[in-house]
């Protein structure tokens, strides 16, 4: 797919090369098992563990904090999961937003059928979670507050660190779903005030399938996997070493551009969404104007519908999504538009595009020279749009 | 996801459009998805001359709305309305399982313009 013009960095990114070299030699001559103690298990166990202090140290915490697992939806599920089970005896109630990608909400659903009480803190139109509403919501037996960082589909900056204190005074553990902005901002879990954090490899141009969790020293979890006691007891299963040395190596690279990265990925969005809004009337941002990733841009298209748009674009070699990757395929229209008060007919018709490092000018021009003919014919096609 | 040809008719929608001085009319919504489609028809000897539509909606949407006024044009009414969704999406080489509903859009459309045709004419003689 070279030519392909690639706009859905949140949903996956293409490994960095120099991820790729480092890992391959733990496939191939290093292949240890690193729980083994002879030379060549104890060289991979090297490596691993050389891995996860590198990636604490960029979290600002500590590397027996560290927990590597298959991923996001990994990390999400063993927090709320591994809490609830750890905490049940003190209280069977979970604090979230009605915004969070599935990998929390399904959870929490999936609790609830079990006997947990959930409370779904709402938002703002922009997408933003009030603080207040999270102290508000907590009751005597809150086990677990869990908000996430920054949200995949409209790319909202929550404000973490002071939900963090409000959970801390409450003396409610406190979970973050980092997998959006790991890579992208700097993530240091003390500023943070959280006690649980998941974050994913292929978001940040490491290999999919990788993932970690801070997890502070002494917050109890029950494990989701049991068996060999790799990591601490805290999550059984031969570790993927060559996995965990790419998502060490994508963290540090991405740490090194994070500033510069974010600077002309911006520029280019607001250079894109400044062409959108003079080229197609009637198109309106979803998303908040300041508190939002650098990458990111989701707009509605008034009169037409979000998979016509894609299918269009993809005939041009153009890749994004509407809503997360995740709902295309389902038929409901994105539950975080939703949430922010946009109407179900113009959530259908949204649009997002994330950017990322293999962006260029070239690419948001090209959108820009194909994007309004694709808007024009769709609403020749609609029988709602008559403007 | 789609067959080659739901993506020729999403390319190139056949009878795309409004007829202007239509003798019937057919909106109809798709409640499961929000989605929304109009057909426009001109008959003459109860035969469909011509049959236009305009369609809000996914792939699935379209390629179905195109197909029904490929198949609509030229039948007469009364075999026109025994057009059933099953047909269109069989002549489109079938639809993904989680799309089949998009079909129901085109064949309801379809049978409320000529709804609207029938109900126009029958007021005509009354008048
Ligand atoms: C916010 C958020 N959480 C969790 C996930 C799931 O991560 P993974 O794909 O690594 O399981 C994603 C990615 O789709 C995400 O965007
Ligand atoms: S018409 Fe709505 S999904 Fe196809």
């Amino acid at each position: 797919m070279d030519n392909l013009i690639y706009f859905d960095h949140a949903a996956t990114t293409p490994t960095d090369p120099a991820v790729v070299e480092a890992m391959q030699r733990w496939f191939t001559t290093d292949f240890g098992n690193p729980a083994t103690l002879y030379n060549l298990g104890l060289t991979a166990n090297q490596a691993m563990e050389t891995s996860r202090a590198e990636i604490a140290g960029l979290l600002g915490a500590e590397p027996d904090e560290i927990y590597f697992t298959s991923g996001g939806t990994e990390s999400d599920n063993w927090a709320i999961k591994g809490v609830a089970d750890a905490h049940e005896k003190k209280g069977r109630h979970l604090i979230t937003s009605t915004i969070e990608h599935h990998a929390v909400l399904d959870t929490m659903e999936y609790l609830e059928k079990k006997g947990f009480e959930v409370t779904r803190v709402r938002v703002d139109s922009g997408g933003l979670v009030d603080p207040d509403d999270v102290r508000k919501a907590i009751r005597p037996d809150t086990i677990l507050i869990s908000i996430m960082h920054a949200n995949n589909e409209v790319g909202t900056i929550e404000p973490i660190s002071a939900i963090g204190e409000i959970a801390r005074e409450a003396g409610v553990i406190f979970h973050t779903d980092a997998v959006q902005t790991v890579g992208k901002l700097p993530v240091n879990v003390d500023d943070l005030n959280v006690d649980i954090l998941s974050l994913s490899g292929h978001k940040f141009y490491g290999p999919k399938g990788v993932g970690a969790t801070y997890l502070r020293k002494r917050v109890r979890v029950t494990p989701l996997m049991h068996g060999g006691g790799q990591e601490r007891r805290r999550r059984a299963g031969t570790q993927n070493v060559p996995g965990i040395v790419g998502l060490a190596k994508a963290l540090q690279l991405a740490t090194d551009r994070m500033a510069e990265e974010a600077v002309r990925e911006q520029a280019m969005r607001d250079r894109l969404w400044q062409g959108l809004q003079e080229s197609i009337p009637d198109i309106w941002l979803n998303g908040h104007p300041t508190e939002r990733l650098a990458n990111s841009l989701n707009f509605r298209v008034e009169g037409i519908e979000g998979e016509a748009m894609i299918l269009c674009l993809d005939m041009n070699l153009i890749g994004v999504s509407s809503g997360s990757a995740c709902t295309t395929g389902s038929l409901e229209p994105s539950h975080v538009l939703l949430a922010m008060g946009i109407p179900a007919e113009l959530a259908h018709g949204s649009l997002r595009l994330t950017l990322g490092r293999d962006n260029t000018d070239i690419d948001i021009a090209y959108f820009l020279d194909v994007f309004p003919p694709v808007v024009k014919r769709l609403r020749d096609m609609s029988p709602v749009y008559n403007k | 996801m789609y067959t080659d040809l739901v993506m020729e008719h999403f390319r190139n929608p056949r009878n795309m459009g409004v007829i202007e001085d239509a003798d019937g009319v057919g909106e109809v919504g798709n409640p499961t998805c929000g989605d929304m489609m109009r057909i426009t028809i001109k008959v003459s000897d109860d035969v469909l001359e011509d049959v236009k539509f305009q369609t809000l909606g996914c792939g699935a949407a379209v390629a179905t709305s195109s197909m029904v006024t490929e198949l609509a044009k030229g039948k007469n009414l009364d075999e026109a309305v025994d057009i059933t969704n099953k047909q269109v999406a069989e002549a489109l080489g079938g639809l993904p399982p989680n799309k089949m509903h998009c079909s129901n859009l085109a064949a309801d459309g379809l049978r409320a313009a000529i709804e609207d045709y029938k109900e126009r004419r029958a007021k005509a003689a009354h008048n």
